[in-house]
C-alpha cells in the first residue's frame, strides 16, 4: 500500500492514461513511430536540463539561468563557425563556457552565501544579454547537413531520435550519481539538512558547486542539440525554457524545498508534459487552452507530491 | 564515487561525442537550393475536394494574421477544403516546429505558414514535404529549398511606384516633397527610395521635387520629431511619403494636430486600424498597404494547385486563384500578389488590421 502511493507511481498511471486515450482519439497516430519521434524531439532539450537541475533543486538550491545559458551556447557556436573555427574544436568549447557559467552560478551561491534564486535570476539576465552581445539580432544557419540531420532523421532502423539517446546515456550516468553513489547521499544529506550534512563531514559548497557546472555543462549541451536541430543560431533561442524544465522537474515529484525526488519521477514527468501538449496540439487543442492546461499542471505538479505524502503519513 | 570522478565523466562523455574530423565552414559544402519536382505539372487537373490544408501563421491571436485566416478561409470554403487554423501564442524562431510536425503526422495535404524563422523551420518544413505535404509560404518566406512556392505580398517597384503616384495625385501634381523613412540601413526601405528616385525622374512627375530624405528610426517619437523638422525646413513642402506603419501614423498624428493640416499631404504604407481616424479628420488622403486577406486567399489556391498537381512549383507554370485570376509562378518559386490595395475614406471602414 505505502508504495502504492508513491507519487512515481501516480505519475506512471497519468501516462498511461494520456498514452490510452490518445491512442483511442487520434485513431492510433498518436502512439505511432512517427509522432513518438516528434514527441521525443520537443522534449529532448528539456530531458537533458532536467537531468543536473533535479540534482539541483534536490540539494536545495535552484538554477534559472540554464535556458540563457542554452541561448549563450547556441550563440555562440553561430559566432564561432562564422569565425571560420571548425565544429569538432567549437562543441567541447561552448560546453567548457556552459560550465564556467554554471561555476560562476556556483561560486556566487557557495564562496558569497548568496540565494541561488536571486542569483541565477540575475545570470538569467545577464547571460542572455551575453548572447545577444555575441549573435545581435542575427541567425547563423548555414551548418553542414551531417550535423543538422541529428536533429530530423532517427537513429537508423528505430524511431528514436538522437537528442533521446544521448539524454538516455546521460540518464544513466546522473541516475547513477544521484542513486547510486556517496555523492547522491551527501546531496539528498544537503537538500534535507544542510547543517546536519556539513557537521557530519559532507563537503557541502563543493558538491554544492559541482552541481551548478553541471547544470550549466548540460544547458550548453542542449544549446548544440538546439541549434542543430533547428539548424538555426541564434542569441534567443530558447528563451522561457526554463520554466518548462521546472516544472517537468517538480512534476515529477522534486521537492522544491530539497532533499526528496528521483530521477525516474523526474523523466516521467518531463514525459507527462510533453506527452499531454503533444496530445493536446495533435487534437488541434487551441493555444489558450494548451496554456491553461500547462499552468492548471504546474499547480497539480506542486499540489500532488504534498497530498500524496500526506496521504502515505495516514496510511502508516 | 567522489565529486571529481562524477564531473570527470559527465564532462568527458559529453567532449567524446563531439570529437571526430574537422568540419569548418569552408569545408562544408553548401546546400544547393531550389525544389526538386519530379512530377510533372497538368495544368487541366481539377482542383480537388476536400483537400485538408494547415494554416500556420507567425503567431496566433495577431490582427494581422487574424484578416489573412479570414482570407484562407474564404478560399477554402469556395474549393471545398478543410482549412485548419493553429499556430504558437509566440512568434519565436521555433515555436512553429512543432506545428508544422504536427501537420505531418496528421496527414495534411499542404502546409500554408508564414516563417518566423527562415531557417529554423527548414528541416521541419523539408520533413514535411518528404511526407508528401505540399508547402506555401505567404508574407515572410522560409529556406527556398524547403517550400514549394512563395506568396510574396509585393514587388518593390510596384510598392514604390504606386506610393509616388499617391502622393503625386494628393497634392496635384507640382510642388517639393519628403520621405520619412525607417532606418537608413533598411533594405527593404533603400530599394523602394531607389524606385521613387527613378519614378521621380519620369516625365509625368517633372513637377514634383524630392527636397529631403528623414530617418525616423522606426521609433514613434524620432518619427512624430522628424516630420515636424522636415516641415520647418521647408517651408514650401506639400507632400510627406512614409513607406513605413511606424513613420506614416507619426507624421499623420503630427499633422492632425497641427496649422498644416490639410495643407501639407501625407501619404505612405499602414494599417487600417491605425490610419483610420487621420483619414477620417481629413488629414490624410490615401495610403497604401497589401490586403492581408488576400494573401491568404491566395495562398491556399496555391496550396490547393500544388496538391491537385495542376502545378508543380516550376517557373513559368499558370493557374487560377478565384477570384484573383490568373497568377504565374515568377523565379525561384515565387508568386507575387499584385499591386498594394490604396486605402480611402470610402473603403477603409471595410478592413480591420
Amino acid at each position: 500500500m505505502r508504495n502504492l502511493l508513491r507519487w512515481e507511481t501516480a505519475l506512471v498511471f497519468l501516462l498511461v492514461v494520456v498514452a490510452l486515450t490518445g491512442q483511442v482519439s487520434t485513431k492510433g497516430s498518436f502512439l505511432d513511430g512517427g509522432n513518438l519521434f516528434y514527441l521525443g524531439l520537443d522534449i529532448g532539450e528539456i530531458a537533458l536540463i532536467a537531468l543536473p537541475l533535479t540534482l539541483v533543486i534536490v540539494a536545495g538550491e535552484i538554477d534559472l539561468s540554464v535556458a540563457s545559458v542554452l541561448g549563450l551556447s547556441s550563440a555562440l557556436i553561430g559566432w564561432l563557425w562564422n569565425a571560420g573555427w571548425s565544429l569538432e574544436t567549437i562543441l567541447p568549447t561552448v560546453i567548457v563556457v556552459g560550465a564556467v557559467c554554471g561555476a560562476f552560478n556556483g561560486l556566487l551561491v557557495t564562496r558569497l552565501g548568496l540565494p541561488s534564486l536571486a542569483v541565477t535570476i540575475g545570470t538569467l539576465a545577464l547571460y542572455r544579454g551575453l548572447a545577444l552581445v555575441v549573435l545581435g539580432d542575427t541567425a547563423v544557419a548555414d551548418f553542414p547537413a551531417s550535423y543538422t540531420s541529428f536533429g530530423t532523421t532517427p537513429l537508423p532502423g528505430t524511431d528514436i531520435p538522437y537528442p533521446i539517446v544521448l539524454a538516455a546515456i546521460l540518464a544513466i550516468l546522473f541516475g547513477i550519481a544521484l542513486h547510486a553513489s556517496s555523492f547522491g547521499r551527501s546531496v539528498y544529506a544537503i537538500g534535507a539538512n544542510e547543517e546536519g550534512a556539513r557537521f557530519s563531514g559532507i563537503r557541502v559548497k563543493r558538491i554544492k558547486l559541482t552541481l551548478f557546472v553541471l547544470a550549466g555543462a548540460v544547458a550548453a549541451i542542449a544549446g548544440i542539440v538546439y541549434t542543430f536541430r533547428f539548424s538555426s543560431a541564434r542569441a534567443d533561442n530558447g528563451v522561457g525554457l526554463e520554466l518548462a524544465v521546472v516544472a517537468a522537474v517538480l512534476l515529477g515529484g522534486v521537492s522544491i524545498f530539497g532533499g526528496k525526488g528521483t530521477l525516474f519521477g523526474v523523466l516521467a514527468g518531463v514525459l507527462l508534459l510533453g506527452g499531454l501538449r503533444n496530445l493536446l496540439i495533435l487534437q488541434d487543442t487551441s493555444t489558450e487552452v494548451l496554456t491553461i492546461v500547462t499552468g492548471l499542471l504546474l499547480l497539480v505538479s506542486v499540489l500532488a507530491p504534498s497530498i500524496t505524502r500526506t496521504l502515505r503519513k495516514a496510511t502508516t | 564515487m567522489n565529486t571529481r570522478l562524477v564531473l570527470a565523466l559527465v564532462m568527458s562523455g559529453a567532449v567524446a561525442l563531439t570529437a571526430c574530423g574537422g568540419t569548418t565552414k569552408d569545408s562544408s559544402s553548401q546546400q544547393t537550393g531550389g525544389a526538386t519536382n519530379a512530377a510533372k505539372a497538368d495544368p487541366n487537373a481539377p482542383l480537388k475536394e476536400g483537400l485538408k490544408i494547415t494554416f500556420l501563421p507567425k503567431q496566433v491571436n495577431n490582427p494581422y494574421f487574424t484578416v489573412a485566416q479570414k482570407g484562407a478561409e474564404q478560399a477554402g470554403t469556395a474549393i471545398k477544403a478543410e482549412v485548419k487554423p493553429t499556430g504558437p501564442s509566440d512568434a519565436a524562431a521555433s515555436s512553429q516546429v512543432t506545428y508544422i510536425n504536427t501537420a505531418a503526422q496528421q496527414k495534411q495535404n499542404a502546409l500554408v505558414i508564414s516563417a518566423n524563422d527562415a531557417n529554423a523551420v527548414a528541416p521541419a518544413l523539408k520533413s514535411a514535404r518528404s511526407q508528401g505535404l505540399k508547402v506555401v509560404t505567404f508574407d515572410s518566406d522560409a529556406a527556398p529549398d524547403a517550400r514549394d512556392v512563395f506568396i510574396n505580398q509585393a514587388t518593390s517597384n510596384e510598392i514604390a511606384a504606386g506610393q509616388v503616384k499617391l502622393i503625386s495625385e494628393a497634392i496635384g501634381g507640382t510642388g517639393e516633397i519628403a520621405i520619412l523613412s525607417a532606418t537608413p540601413n533598411a533594405t527593404n526601405q533603400n530599394a523602394w527610395i531607389e524606385v521613387m528616385k527613378t519614378e521621380l525622374a519620369k516625365p509625368e512627375y517633372a513637377g514634383l521635387k524630392l527636397v529631403e530624405t528623414a530617418y525616423g528610426n522606426d521609433d514613434d517619437q524620432t518619427s512624430f520629431q522628424k516630420t515636424q523638422g522636415l516641415l520647418q525646413a521647408h517651408p514650401n513642402l506639400k507632400g510627406i511619403i512614409s513607406p513605413t506603419t511606424v513613420g506614416v501614423a507619426a507624421a499623420a498624428r503630427y499633422l492632425s494636430s497641427s496649422e498644416y493640416k490639410g495643407k501639407v499631404q501625407l501619404t505612405g504604407l499602414g494599417t487600417p486600424n491605425q490610419m483610420r481616424k487621420f483619414v477620417q479628420d481629413g488629414t490624410v488622403k490615401s495610403f497604401a498597404l497589401w490586403d492581408p486577406s488576400k494573401l491568404g486567399y491566395l495562398a491556399v489556391y496555391t496550396a490547393a494547385a500544388l496538391a491537385s498537381g495542376q502545378i508543380t512549383g516550376a517557373e513559368g507554370e499558370k493557374f487560377k486563384a478565384g477570384d484573383l485570376g490568373d497568377y504565374t509562378i515568377g523565379a525561384k518559386g515565387e508568386v507575387v500578389l499584385g499591386p498594394p490595395t490604396v486605402f480611402t475614406k470610402d473603403n477603409i471602414d471595410k478592413f480591420d488590421f
